[in-house]
């Protein structure tokens, strides 16, 4: 199988004054995991469902491999989907659904069984042919499911959401599969989710969604380490967001002050010209805790403050800290939220707890300015730092 | 240590008196149905096995002259005119029944248009059939409008033979089918078709091969309700068919009224009973050998609990007979 590659221009969809898609463009490149990630209410299933056919767009094109297929009827189109409610016939047998599009396509019943018993030993379903649905748990639905859908031999497989009703354990196994599966039939892969981790883990490009808007469109590591904007900042992971006056410049670095924290450096390069009001975000991972004043660097940010709230988890505890920037006036109390890895056993005993007094650090090279109005950027209003 | 021991046997005590008192809640119901639905059945069962009374009525001997009297050709031309009728109306209430309750489920106001099926049960069945005669009659709304659109000069003769009875009949039992059918599409996934349009079926394919297979227990129940009773149809080809649309209803009717031969009325009766009642069996059984585990046999009757829908319905064929003097169907 091969897969396509898969572009929408200028899609728009509207259901009564509801605005579900304002203007929608993507490229999806030929055999790439391509996630599409946001809130419930984003568009990303009203955009999946238009590339697969459910719905037709009030505005805009999909074409699959440069061929246009606006208007086409879901059976006309080479791409099959994975249902979040996996959809599976009730009255079918496990053997009967895989073989559905074979049966509606009339393909000799040898042909059936060979393509069936391929496609279950696929999704390691082989021993559950005769059962119904019924009689499968919601993993096993799952395989089925993708079976299903990839018999056809589809070029792109839309997946709706496929692992939100599973729990947690199994939505491990499952995405990990998901993505052999994917490496294994080398097709193009459309994923819709609203689990940033999933998204993060699979894929090869993620476009972030929200409000009918495709915000970013670039690998993992862009999305979380460079995100353009506030609300991609905010929705893939934790993080710590600084917005203020840029007061200095100092090479590719800017000095500016902080709303809430008081004066902070950061990298900047040509997103933040003297004067300009720069939203900033450092991921917690990059900060550092202690007691103990770090050794002085010329490119550190330093804070004190105070212990809230430690979070452990086991392999990480989150601390969640009220303070400011070393040399900033009295009064401000800024939250700062901090990822600290037991990396070592002894790490894991709470030597910093509750109520303690840290110090923070983060370097000037690990904050990203993700927002300027030196750049025109997106709508969304920069925001006070969050947790 | 003294107490728990003392207590168990007044808990034994209290559970003994916690007796089973669905036979006694049951008792109206059964006491109803043996008054007057058993014993009106043995009553005909026991005439069919007697012989003709003189000025009508039976007189208490043992005969099979009445089931004899059976092979008769004329009998068995109307038999296979009301097997013809019946199939023929069902088939067409299921092709517009089946439309309306999808559309039905499908709708937003559910609830306005279910009401709106069951409006005509306001009226009286009877009424209903004198509408149609309005609507149909040489001077009535049908042909006075074609006549006033100059479509026809004289009058269409629409009334008084079989496809009037046909018509008529589909109006009276289209609820009967909507209703059920309704209740199963109401309870059908819908996003089942879209994932046979997804993996290549077309419209009509994915309605076929997934709706009609996962709606099964609707089919079989409006079937049930609307084949059952018209088989028994007595009062619609007595007011709008003619002469040679008569059905088994009419002629037991007639044998009880005009002929007076009160057996061989109870031998037609008890013959179309147990015919309609091993086929409805036959038709139940097949179905539930068919159907899925999952779905089916929760929306599929139980054989048994048909059988009393079927006792209840086909009041038209056995019971026109000791129903006459309600006159109704």
């Amino acid at each position: 199988m091969i897969g396509s590659d898969v572009a929408v221009s200028a899609l728009r969809k509207s259901f009564g004054s509801f605005e579900a898609l304002k203007d929608v463009s993507l490229g999806v490149r030929k055999g790439e995991f391509f996630s599409l990630l946001g809130p419930s209410g984003c568009g990303k299933t009203t955009l999946l469902r238009v590339i697969a056919g459910f719905e037709d767009p009030d505005e805009g094109s999909v074409t699959i491999d440069g061929r246009e297929v606006t208007g086409l009827s879901p059976d006309k189109r080479r791409c099959n989907t994975v249902f979040q409610n996996y959809a599976l016939f009730p009255h079918l047998s496990v053997y009967e659904n895989v073989a559905f599009p074979l049966r509606i396509r009339k393909v000799p019943n040898r042909l059936v069984k060979d393509m069936v018993r391929r496609h279950l030993a696929l999704v390691q379903l082989g021993a559950h042919a005769d059962k119904k649905p019924s009689q499968l748990s919601g993993g096993q639905k799952q395989r089925v499911a993708i079976a299903r859908a990839l018999i056809n031999e589809p070029s792109v497989l839309l997946l709706d959401e496929p692992l939100s009703a599973l729990d947690a354990k199994l939505r491990q196994h499952m995405l990990l599969e998901l993505d052999q599966i994917h490496d294994q039939v080398g097709i193009t892969f459309i994923y819709v989710t609203h689990d940033q981790a999933e998204a993060l883990s699979v894929s090869d490009r993620i476009a972030v969604m929200d409000a009918g808007r495709v915000l970013q469109v670039g690998s993992p590591q862009e999305i979380y380490e460079n995100p353009k904007s506030v609300f991609v900042a905010r929705f893939i992971g934790d993080t710590n967001l600084f917005s203020g006056r840029v007061v200095e410049r100092l090479g590719p670095l800017a000095r500016i002050d902080a709303e809430g924290y008081g004066p902070l450096l950061v990298e900047a390069n040509g997103e933040a010209p003297l004067g300009a009001h720069v939203t900033v975000a450092v991921r917690p991972e990059k900060l550092r805790i202690g007691k103990a004043e770090p050794e002085a660097d010329a490119e550190a940010n330093l804070f004190r403050g105070v212990v809230e709230e430690p979070v452990y988890s086991g392999f990480q505890t989150k601390y969640i800290v009220r303070g400011r920037a070393a040399g900033a006036p009295e009064g401000l109390v800024g939250s700062l939220v901090v990822f600290r890895q037991h990396a070592q056993w002894s790490e894991g005993v709470p030597d910093i707890k509750w109520r303690d007094e840290v110090v923070l650090s983060f370097s000037a090279r690990d904050a990203v300015v993700v927002e300027s109005d030196a750049r025109p950027s997106d709508p969304a209003p920069a925001t006070e730092a969050v947790r | 240590m003294s107490q728990p021991t003392a207590l168990l046997p007044s808990c034994e005590r209290r559970t003994a008196r916690r007796r089973n008192y669905g036979p006694l809640y049951a008792a109206p119901q059964t006491l109803w149905l043996l008054v007057f639905f058993a014993a009106p059945l043995g009553i005909i069962v026991a005439y069919s096995f007697m012989r003709k009374g003189l000025y009508g009525g039976v007189t208490r001997e043992f005969s099979l002259d009445a089931y004899r009297a059976l092979a008769n050709s004329s009998l068995l031309q109307v038999a296979v005119r009301t097997l013809l009728v019946s199939l023929t109306a069902t088939a067409l209430t299921l092709l517009v029944a089946l439309p309306s309750g999808y559309a039905i489920a499908r709708s937003r106001n559910q609830a306005m248009r279910l009401f709106l099926v069951i409006v005509p049960f306001w009226t009286n069945f009877l009424v209903r059939i004198y509408a149609w005669i309005a609507i149909l009659g040489n001077e009535g709304f049908l042909n006075d409008a074609l006549r006033a659109l100059g479509i026809v000069a004289d009058p269409v003769q629409f009334l008084y033979n079989q496809w009037a009875v046909v018509l008529v009949l589909v109006y009276m039992y289209l609820p009967y089918a909507i209703l059920p059918l309704f209740s199963t599409i109401d309870k059908f996934d819908f996003t089942l078709l879209e994932a046979a349009r997804d993996l290549g079926a077309t419209k009509l394919a994915a309605l076929r091969r997934v709706l009609l297979p996962n709606i099964k227990g609707g089919l079989v129940t409006a079937v049930l309700f609307t084949f059952i009773p018209i088989f028994g149809a007595y009062a619609v080809p007595l007011l709008v068919g003619g002469k040679d649309s008569y059905m088994l209803g009419n002629i037991i009717a007639d044998q009880v009224t005009k002929t007076r031969n009160w057996p061989l009325a109870s031998a037609i009766s008890m013959t179309v009973t147990a015919l309609t009642g091993l086929a409805a069996l036959v038709f139940l059984y097949r179905m539930r050998e068919h159907a899925e585990p999952s779905l089916g046999e929760e929306l599929l009757p139980e054989p048994h609990a048909a059988l009393a829908t079927f006792s209840d319905a086909s009041h038209g064929a056995s019971g026109s007979f000791t129903g006459l003097a309600g006159g109704a169907r």
